[in-house]
């Protein structure tokens, strides 16, 4: 399916702290803007794909846009994991004839607090993701993280130099762009090195924001999107993977706990492309925090393993770098909504519509989280 | 919001591990067939589908293979204790199953009194049985010089 479908509308609503709207109303907006910026029809939608976790439903959200006769319709697990399946999903769906325009969307409020799914357990902890940490205090996907983190820093010698690298080229791309949470928020490097620990070696800018908001793009045939309105966005290659023995996170009963399902995602990603990482001009790493980039850069083949530390120095992934990453402030600086912005800014990048435009960027990558069961997607510009 | 500590949740595949534990043994699901060693225990090997299984005594000896240093905001009985370490510990009898924990000073210690800046990777420890709550042990960890003095 090689070039054969391609992303020819996106939407957003405003990206912030809280929002009063429902989380249902956000997932209309944003949706009849994707709608709109295609030129398409609502009654010409006929695919509809979303994450598993996602509370507004497929029948809300056909009834209220006025949709078509679905003909697709289906969710993908996993959280963070899901948002490149979501959409490679409904290409698949488009280019295979099960559906002709297919809707991926994310609507997420957490902004305000109560709404933490790590509080929602209950005393007595089920599951094998969690029975055998929760209770000795590992809480939070951030502790599992800093788990990783310390063990990467052993091994690699990556410091907190190299994390705040992360964090403060998100943060300068947002200074550029007026969407983002963060666009008049600068962060300095002492302002990373002096803030709250929230889970040693992890400092409150390792962590993503936590936002309101709503996203969704719309998926059709690149024969179809060659007439519409906006420069297609080409689905080149596009990848999911579950590796063997992996579970819900951060899996430690492995032989290679820090090789996470980036690396088989990648397998799969490249072998379907024609091209190569260095070919790649502009990459959405999914960020929920920031060290998931350092191993994401390695597990996508970027750079060597244990080298994406050094990667991310003098500007590395910034605009003007070698790679710049996460162009609109990513999960980190523009908004948080399980990695769905990170999507619609490569659809950017690959129009020249980004606010951090990279020159000429013909193909443009977008990761889902490392740690979890993932997915990626290699868009091109069709020129 | 949940006021305690959090404690495992049993089912039929979980229960022995903790049973095991109340009488202060750290045991290990295997395969009956193939001897393949499997956590989170589970139904069947993975390796050749045997649903039969057996609980392999651990020598209870380990290394820390990584930790790290939760800060709040936790759930308030954690966040009563943070900062606290929290540590995975690799055992020697199979690298690739690895114990997450913590690291005390003696057996019925708090998860918080160690000095966290002072743990490193590779340390070598041995496991405690300190009871959670009457009948539940969680199994933490214990540096072997402090066990010895
Ligand atoms: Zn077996």
């Amino acid at each position: 399916m090689r070039d054969q479908t391609a992303i020819v509308g996106i939407g957003t609503t405003e990206f912030a702290k809280q929002i009063d709207r429902s989380e249902r109303r956000l997932a209309l907006e944003a949706i009849q803007g994707a709608l709109v910026d295609a030129g398409i029809e609502p009654s010409e939608v006929d695919g509809l794909s979303c994450y598993s976790m996602e509370s507004t439903e497929e029948i809300d959200i056909a009834r209220n846009l006025g949709l078509g006769d679905l003909t697709w319709f289906s969710k993908v697990a996993y959280g963070g994991g899901a948002g490149c399946g979501v959409v490679g999903q409904a290409a698949l769906a488009v280019a295979s004839g099960q559906c002709s325009v297919a809707i991926a969307w994310r609507s997420r409020k957490r902004g305000g607090r109560g709404t933490r799914p790590w509080a929602g357990v209950s005393q007595r902890v089920q599951g094998d993701q969690q029975r055998w940490t929760r209770p000795y205090g590992m809480l939070r996907p951030v502790d599992e993280i800093a788990m990783l983190t310390t063990r990467y820093q052993h091994e690699f010698g990556a410091t907190r130099e190299h994390l705040a690298n992360v964090a403060l080229a998100a943060r300068r791309h947002a200074n550029a762009n007026p969407a983002a949470v963060m666009f008049d928020r600068p962060m300095t490097r002492e302002d990373y090195m002096s803030a709250r620990w929230v889970s040693e070696p992890l400092c409150l800018f390792d962590n993503c924001l936590e936002t309101d908001g709503a996203c969704a793009v719309v998926i059709t045939s690149a024969e179809r999107a060659r007439d519409l309105r906006q420069p297609a966005a080409l689905i080149h290659s596009w990848a999911q993977s579950l590796p063997q023995q992996h579970q819900t996170m951060t899996n430690f009963f492995c032989d290679d706990p820090l090789r996470g399902p980036s690396w088989s995602c990648a397998e799969k990603l490249w072998s379907l492309a024609e091209v190569k990482p260095d070919e790649v001009a502009v990459a959405q790493l999914y960020d929920a925090f920031s060290p998931l980039v350092l191993l994401s850069l390695e597990g996508y083949g970027f750079c060597e393993r244990g080298e994406a530390g050094p990667f991310t120095q003098d500007g590395g992934i910034e605009i003007g770098g070698r790679l710049p990453v996460n162009t609109s402030g990513g999960g980190m600086s523009e908004a948080y909504l399980h990695g769905f912005n990170l999507i619609v800014e490569a659809v950017r990048q690959v129009r020249g519509t980004s606010s951090n435009q990279v020159p000429d960027a013909e193909f443009s990558l977008v990761t889902s989280g490392d740690g979890v069961p993932t997915g990626a997607l290699l868009l091109r510009s069709d020129r | 919001m949940i006021e305690g500590l959090l404690l495992p949740g049993m089912d039929e595949d979980s229960e022995p591990f903790f049973g095991f534990t109340a009488v202060q043994e750290l045991r290990v699901q295997c395969c009956s067939d193939c001897s393949a060693a499997r956590m989170p225990p589970r139904p069947m090997c993975p390796h050749c589908g045997s649903l039969e299984s057996i609980w392999e005594l651990l020598s209870g000896s380990g290394t820390i293979w990584s930790y790290c240093v939760p800060h709040g905001p936790l759930l308030p009985a954690y966040s009563a204790l943070a900062p606290y370490n929290l540590i995975i510990v690799e055992i020697p009898e199979y690298p690739a199953i690895r114990f997450c924990g913590n690291l005390v000073a003696s057996p019925n210690g708090e998860i918080n009194e160690l000095d966290p800046a002072g743990i490193r990777i590779g340390e070598s420890v041995q496991v405690v049985f300190p009871e959670a709550v009457e009948g539940v042990v969680l199994p933490r960890w214990q540096r072997l010089e402090d066990g010895e003095s």
